[in-house]
């Protein structure tokens, strides 16, 4: 066991890390959505909503996504491979790498320093080091892949390479640029070439930041907290390999009634449909797990999330490939409805999924219990009933706005201008605050038990006698 | 599937990047060396280094998180905004920035649509003009002034052709002038339809100066021309002429009703037409998309009986109005 406990406390890093970092984006997250009604709220030059929304964005898909990926696979790679990781050293220098790359991430976009390329923002001297960082956990997991002790590779093991290989790829194509000075440089392509790179890797960012490695911890976290095995072992080799495939012919569809040629568009779309049978092999399987036993969702406190969290992935799978299709694009592209998409998939799926995985891994490391279910529980309902408010309501403005630019009169004349749509929008943007600040109080919650777990765990390796430590 | 796979982390990694390029190359990769994808219209010039600076100012404040700067090819966006973006016109764009959300309007054809001045105080102050708008306030570009060093390495980074006063006039600039200058370029490559489609200039208006016809113009006038010609029509400096003198685009001499529905409905573009100069710049928004033929003839109903007004009254208010430099503000008068 004493092997592990470098590792384990790398592993406890990054999710720390992840939490606190997640914690500072929620709360800018906060203000962004108080300036979408309260022009008042914004605090020019450096806290206006423009240079804001990408630290909320960047701060949860690399501080809190990222940092739980890097530490929950290690946890995941460390079991599957029954080994510590092959570089322990190197990981933690990855963890310290890692967080000053996110606070200078945070500092450099306030300083309006942006490539404004969409999940893409930081600026090249970052985007190196976000390269480094990567070649750093790629050399680590497949080190420790490589030195394992089980013949087998288990499916969350497949989704962790396949993220690995996959960012890489993307994020080194798409931040390719001709640097301009320190801290400015323009994209390497241009036009309707630069639109095509940039949504070939922004929507797959999405899909091997915010799906694979998510998965990996869903195929893994899910069996070992249930003590149900997953039900179909070829429903998994079928959905990963669907899913890896399909994923990166879909970037288009978020370019659908744009200048690029259109048969990159409905190739797009089509390929978007077709995706949706992977990700419902993965939430079958997921339900057939637990259909063996469905009172674990009573005697288990974590198996709600890891329900719930498929349940949003599915209902999100399906959401996207609809929004793909021109008819329903033309309506609600470039509104608050596509907001309300990503919320649903990063607040339902991938929250419910990370946190019920953290809850399950901090007391394994520390090798005792969760400091209080209630509180779990607690946290678990605010955080769906936050993110169904804040969805559902965005869903509606959506619809609304794209309806309004829409309207026109008898005479073909437009029935509304832009100034009318957008007041409309109000009361949903004060709703929708209120929905995330619902969502904050129950990751509060998730924080404070994971805290206390964790003060719990170590009063309890304080009390072994100190001379058995040095062994 | 061999079994086989899943016990070879080296093989099954360079399946999976393998199995994961497929699509990369189909739809990034091959698409890219096709000319369809690096097309340029002719009218199309590389920015100049003020319209480059601006550029990088509305990358540096994300203007791209809240505006979109394409036009869908559908009929509700081509009449609010123009003609629908073509591919042509984005080639000296790197980055792109079509941006993903619309909380602020489209501005892929935002240049020449308002003159210089509108956009100035609009930037220091957006709800100066409309209350309700939830744009933050970019006064501090007024105060900045150009580095034009930093600029020129800007233009050669990118290979745009510049002269050396072109740089050093830039000394003598500030943010707010490139930002503006970068508007005024927009979506310039693609000439504008003409505004005022066969509008018969002689036209007579024909509601005339019905009471509900002024009233039904009153409304519409406070909705859509009051932002920037003022509440009672006296125009504000720099942003728009007074609509109740007897001057008319630059020239003494009223016109008559054609005239006037030609330039509202076609914007400045429809000079050409009237046959008037006016301001060079131009900046008189084309409304012929947003607004009814009726409403407006109504707008130009109200306008002659504030023109008959103040005939009788005296133009009091306008000098007040004029040397306040103040925007006028909105009391009520919208639904």
């Amino acid at each position: 066991m004493n092997d592990y406990r470098y590792d384990h406390r790398t592993v406890q890093g990054f999710i720390l890390s992840a939490i606190f970092w997640g914690v500072v984006s929620l709360l800018v997250g906060m203000l962004i959505a108080t300036q979408m009604f309260t022009a008042a709220a914004n605090f020019p030059p450096y806290l206006t909503f423009g240079r804001l929304r990408p630290v909320h964005t960047n701060g949860l898909a690399f501080g809190l996504g990222v940092g739980s990926i890097f530490g929950l696979s290690y946890y995941i790679v460390m079991r599957l491979c029954r080994r510590p990781l092959l570089f322990p050293r190197l990981a933690r220098v990855q963890l310290w790498l890692f967080n000053a790359g996110i606070a200078a991430a945070v500092v450099t976009l306030l300083m309006g320093y942006t490539q404004s390329l969409e999940y893409a923002e930081l600026e090249w001297p970052l985007d190196i080091a976000i390269v480094v960082l990567w070649v750093m956990f790629a050399v680590n997991v497949f080190g420790t892949i490589a030195k394992r002790r089980e013949e087998q590779m288990y499916v969350s093991l497949w989704y962790v390479i396949a993220t690995v290989v996959a960012v890489a790829v993307l994020y080194i194509v798409e931040n390719l640029s001709i640097p301009a000075g320190p801290w400015k440089s323009y994209h390497l392509f241009a036009g309707v070439n630069s639109a095509n790179v940039q949504w070939w890797y922004g929507h797959n960012a999405v899909g091997f930041v915010f799906t694979t490695p998510i998965l990996a911890m869903f195929y893994y976290f899910l069996p070992k907290s249930t003590g149900l095995p997953i039900f179909s072992h070829r429903l998994s080799i079928v959905s990963f390999w669907s899913l890896v495939f399909a994923y990166l012919w879909t970037g288009a569809h978020h370019l659908v009634y744009t200048p690029l040629p259109d048969w990159i568009q409905t190739l797009a779309i089509v390929f978007t449909m077709f995706l949706i049978a992977p990700s419902w092999g993965s939430v079958v399987n997921g339900y057939y797990t637990v259909g063996a036993d469905w009172s674990r969702m009573r005697s288990n406190y974590l198996t709600k999330f890891f329900v719930v969290g498929i349940t949003f992935y599915g209902l999100q799978t399906v959401q996207g490939p609809t929004q793909a299709l021109r008819v329903v694009s033309q309506l609600i592209h470039f509104t608050d409805w596509v907001p309300g998409h990503v919320h649903m998939g990063t607040m339902g799926w991938v929250t419910m999924t990370v946190t019920a995985s953290i809850y399950y891994v901090i007391p394994k490391i520390h090798d005792t219990e969760i400091h209080s279910e209630k509180i779990a529980n607690a946290h678990f309902w605010l955080v769906l009933v936050g993110q169904l408010m804040f969805s559902v309501t965005m869903w509606i403005t959506g619809i609304q706005q794209g309806a309004l630019w829409k309207a026109t009169n008898p005479d073909g004349s437009l029935k509304y201008t832009f100034v009318e749509g957008l007041v409309k929008n109000y009361p949903y943007w004060h709703m929708r605050a209120l929905a995330g600040l619902v969502f904050l109080a129950g990751m509060v919650l998730f924080v404070y038990n994971v805290l206390m777990t964790i003060r719990k765990g170590q009063a309890r390796e304080a009390r072994p006698a100190p001379a058995a430590a040095t062994v | 599937m061999a079994g086989t796979i899943y016990r070879k982390p080296v093989a099954f990694a360079l399946l999976a990047t393998a199995t994961v390029l497929v699509g990369t190359v189909v739809t990034m990769l091959y698409p890219m060396l096709r000319p369809e994808m690096h097309p340029r219209l002719e009218s199309l010039k590389p920015f100049t280094a003020l319209q480059l600076a601006g550029r990088d100012l509305y990358q540096r404040e994300g203007c791209v998180n809240c505006h979109t700067q394409t036009v869908r090819p559908l009929r509700s966006e081509v009449l609010r905004y123009g003609d629908y973006s073509k591919a042509g016109e984005f080639a000296y764009d790197r980055p792109f920035l079509w941006g993903s959300k619309r909380t602020g309007p489209d501005l892929a054809r935002e240049g020449g649509k308002r003159p210089d001045g509108w956009h100035a105080r609009h930037f220091e102050n957006p709800q100066s003009f409309e209350l309700r708008s939830n744009m933050p306030r970019y006064a501090f570009l007024s105060k900045a002034r150009l580095v034009p060093a930093t600029v020129q390495a800007h233009m050669d980074a990118l290979g745009f052709p510049y002269a050396a006063e072109e740089i050093a006039a830039l000394a003598q600039k500030t943010e707010m002038d490139a930002m503006i200058a970068y508007m005024q370029v927009l979506g310039s490559a693609v000439p504008r339809r003409a505004g005022g489609e066969a509008m018969a200039l002689d036209e007579k208006n024909p509601l005339g100066d019905a009471p509900d016809a002024i009233a039904r113009g009153h409304k519409v006038f406070a909705e859509s021309c009051s932002v920037c010609h003022g509440d009672e029509g006296h125009g504000q400096q720099d942003i728009a002429p007074s609509l109740t003198d007897d001057v008319f685009l630059g020239e003494k001499g009223d016109l008559g009703d054609g005239a006037y529905f030609a330039l509202i409905s076609g914007g400045s573009d429809a000079k050409k037409a009237i046959g008037r100069k006016g301001e060079e710049a131009g900046g008189m928004t084309a409304f012929g998309g947003q607004l009814g033929k009726d409403d407006v003839w109504a707008v130009i109903s109200w306008i002659r009986a504030q023109q008959a007004h103040e005939r009788k009254e005296g133009p009091v208010m306008e000098q007040v109005e004029h040397e306040g430099g103040q925007p006028e503000r909105h009391q009520g008068g919208r639904p």
